[in-house]
């Protein structure tokens, strides 16, 4: 045991994300949930805790991923040493009275609403009656010029996909150069709840932080000054300013939902059934330096080796010892998302070089590489062809490579050659044939895996994507208390124009004189 | 006070003095301190710069920080004019003219630079109509007395010190202002100043007494703490002992302190 201890540190567990994106059809349903449960409310009119974009794409905000422009995340400074991106506590101070790195609304869209009531009170006439857009903001009829997925489906690609920061160096000529057979997939983002979250770092009032529980961060709502710190921190701009209330909100995981035991809105609406979620044990003692780790391309395996295995007795009483319940160890066990980062690793992180250490990861997706192959007239159904895609056809895998590998190709061509082998395999199973294991044996897969692996990605069934043990019942009480209110609302006499008003998913003009405030 | 060279003969004070230059000055610091202790156990979620720069940026980039960097200065100045008697400075050997040189220099690169500042301020909120649709009541009582109390100071400065033959306000109402806060209200220390510098003291009272109410606040929750707090913040989860009411969660918080 103190040997164990030793080595192992400060266990805590986590509750994570992988999302299968070869399955994502782009139908926005866990962005419409999301936002009917959390943000269909005046001040986060412009706010999606998740969103759906569309890549290659320019995001949201525009260009979100541009570190330079934006100064998001973890950088190493000269010395090495791991420091935010947007500059050290005192700098962060002096910016308080004007943030220079701060997107507005422009760079996340102007939100609208419309003009219902016109369709229902216009007087008779010849025309049809319309509902014109109007500006949340001003109330005056605009047009309605960009969007959270403005050019979706590569609509309008041709004029705006360029902008994508993902797109640099030579090969991003031949994905202009080559459009007509270009690739798409689509990204659904929301909060990545890091391991080191800059965000929790930058914020000057300490209002925010990371739930020792299941590592879910939060924004206290009581304690946040309006400093706005945390959404220039924020690599993945997945915190937000609510211009009503002047504090900074952001996607929560559905804790009140994942204490019951219950999987996120997103995750249970998800039409394509794409998402996972579970708990991952990790070493607390050794995130900082996993943060910190010197070159960019290791940072995979550095988090990686920040996750310990549920299965090893060591891990197990160094657990318990950090007080994780017995329950928590059991669903550690059987944890999809335990299994398709660390025993499978074919979920990867997503921008790993923030140096944040997200906790979304993702499966990538093979259909760029497959329609790539179509377009050089292969046959996507053998491994041969689709394995020569994989080594031979960059563009699409640079593109996967600058979004979760920090460019690494290997690491993404190694993936998405094991998902080939495991389809074909299985494929040919499924068609009643003996399947060739030499394609498996090729990525380094056993049939038993290959079959387990299968289950939970192909046939993936709900107790098999979801495995969230819910909250202790010692803390049941605190949990019933605050199950009954909004988490992102006010706690005690609620003086903003909200109170007590049940919002419906429509949102509303701005009110011209709202009553109940100060 | 003490030992002040009284130019202060003994009049009698009027009923008018007593209301304006004791009266008022201690109602509004009253209503300062309560409404402060009310409002920070009362309304914690209120408690915010309720900062706007996400809809407006240009005139904030540079308003914000002129008003702030020059208020600061503008608070220095004050405290020094109003805190320090003549007589300490002049012990240390600043004379009265080589203070006022300085001081009406100083004060005045500090109140241009808030006075413009605010002005940018209050231009954004006025002309651009997203910010103006957010202005709320405390603002636009706020806005106003932030704005008359500063034109006001740099109008009475500008007409009696700086274009002016001088008038030296550490003898009055430096005097006033300092009994205020011994218990030994002076109001016939002010009866005798000159009206500008009257009204900018009163418009300054109730200012203080608006104070709690309007956004202001956030100057008490300047991030100083931020400075020395290890970057990583855990907390545990709400435990059952807490009351309802407080729903603030426990902070028990330990770190990890990788980051320096």
């Amino acid at each position: 045991m103190p040997r164990g201890e030793a080595t192992i540190g400060r266990v805590m567990a986590q509750i994570a994300m992988v999302m299968n994106l070869d399955k994502c059809i782009g139908c926005h349903t866990c962005s419409v949930t999301c936002k009917q449960t959390w943000t269909n409310r005046t001040g986060v009119e412009y706010a999606w805790f998740n969103n759906v974009e569309t890549k290659p794409g320019v995001g949201y905000p525009r260009r979100y991923e541009d570190q330079e422009h934006w100064k998001g995340g973890w950088m190493l400074d000269k010395r090495g040493r791991l420091v935010l991106r947007s500059g050290g506590r005192v700098k962060r101070l002096l910016s308080l009275f004007s943030n220079p790195d701060l997107p507005s609304i422009e760079d996340y869209y102007e939100p609208v609403t419309y003009d219902y009531d016109n369709l229902v009170s216009a007087p008779a006439g010849p025309d049809f009656p319309v509902a014109q857009p109007r500006s949340v903001l001003t109330g005056k009829p605009t047009a309605i010029t960009w969007g959270a997925n403005w050019e979706d489906g590569l609509g309008g690609a041709g004029e705006n996909a360029g902008a994508d920061p993902n797109l640099s160096g030579e090969w991003a000529e031949k994905v202009k150069f080559e459009f007509e057979q270009t690739f798409l997939f689509h990204l659904p983002r929301l909060c990545e709840h890091c391991l080191n979250p800059a965000c929790v770092s930058a914020c000057p009032s300490g209002a925010m932080y990371k739930r020792v529980e299941d590592g879910i961060v939060l924004v206290d709502q009581d304690a946040c000054r309006g400093w706005r710190m945390c959404v220039t921190a924020c690599p993945y701009k997945k915190v937000y300013i609510n211009h009503a209330t002047g504090k900074a909100e952001k996607c929560t995981f559905c804790f009140p939902r994942i204490e019951a035991g219950q999987p996120t809105v997103c995750s249970e609406t998800c039409v394509g059934r794409l998402r996972y979620l579970g708990l991952v044990l990790y070493d607390a003692d050794k995130v900082g330096e996993a943060a910190a780790t010197p070159d960019e391309k290791d940072l995979l395996d550095a988090q990686r080796d920040v996750f310990l295995d549920p299965e090893d007795p060591e891990v197990r009483a160094a657990a318990r010892a950090s007080g994780i319940p017995e329950d928590w160890l059991d669903a550690a066990r059987r944890s999809p998302v335990h299994a398709l980062i660390s025993r499978y690793k074919v979920a990867l992180p997503l921008h790993p070089e923030y140096r944040t250490l997200p906790m979304v990861w993702y499966v990538p997706p093979l259909s760029p590489v497959l329609d790539a192959v179509d377009a050089a007239g292969g046959n996507q159904d053998d491994p041969d062809h689709v394995f020569a895609a994989v080594t031979r056809l960059r563009i699409p895998l640079e593109y996967l490579a600058e979004l979760f590998s920090a460019g690494d190709t290997d690491v993404v061509a190694g993936v998405l050659m094991k998902l080939t082998a495991l389809r074909s395999y299985m494929r040919e199973r499924t068609l009643g044939e003996e399947g060739d294991e030499a394609a498996l044996k090729a990525v380094g897969l056993t049939v038993r895996e290959a079959e387990d692996m299968h289950r939970l990605l192909a046939v993936a069934k709900y107790d098999d994507r979801y495995v969230v043990p819910a909250a202790h019942k010692e803390d049941a009480a605190a949990l019933s208390a605050m199950e009954n209110r909004c988490p992102v609302e006010s706690s005690g006499d609620d003086r903003t124009d909200k109170a007590g008003r049940v919002m419906l998913g429509i949102p509303t003009l701005r009110r011209r004189t709202d009553g109940g405030r100060a | 006070m003490n030992a002040v060279p009284t130019l202060l003969a003994a009049a009698p004070v009027s009923g008018t003095d007593l209301l304006l230059w004791v009266a008022v000055p201690y109602i509004c610091l009253a209503v300062f301190l309560v409404g402060h202790v009310w409002r920070y156990r009362q309304d914690q979620f209120g408690w915010t710069s309720r900062t706007s720069q996400l809809l407006e940026h240009r005139w904030l980039r540079w308003g914000s920080p002129l008003f702030h960097l020059g208020t600061f200065m503008v608070i220095g100045g004050h405290v020094v004019g109003l805190v320090v008697p003549e007589s300490w400075t002049e012990a240390v050997g600043i004379s009265e003219h080589m203070y006022h040189t300085t001081a009406v220099t100083a004060g005045s690169v500090a109140g241009v630079a808030m006075v413009t500042g605010l002005g940018m301020l209050c231009a954004r909120r006025l002309l651009t109509r997203t910010i103006r649709l957010h202005t709320d009541r405390s603002d636009k009582v706020l806005f106003p007395l932030l704005a008359a109390t500063a034109l006001l100071g740099i109008t009475a400065t500008a007409a009696h010190n700086v274009f002016g033959a001088g008038y030296d306000y550490r003898v009055t109402i430096s005097v006033w202002f300092r009994g205020l806060f011994t218990l030994q209200p002076q109001p016939e220390a002010m009866a005798g100043a000159p009206l500008l510098f009257q009204v900018h003291a009163l418009c300054a009272c109730l200012l203080f007494a608006a104070w709690p109410f309007t956004r202001l606040v956030h100057v008490w929750s300047v991030p100083v703490g931020y400075l020395a707090r290890p970057y990583l913040v855990y907390r545990r989860r709400a435990v059952p002992a807490a009351a309802p009411a407080a729903t603030r969660r426990t902070r028990r918080e330990f770190h990890s302190g990788h980051t320096r």
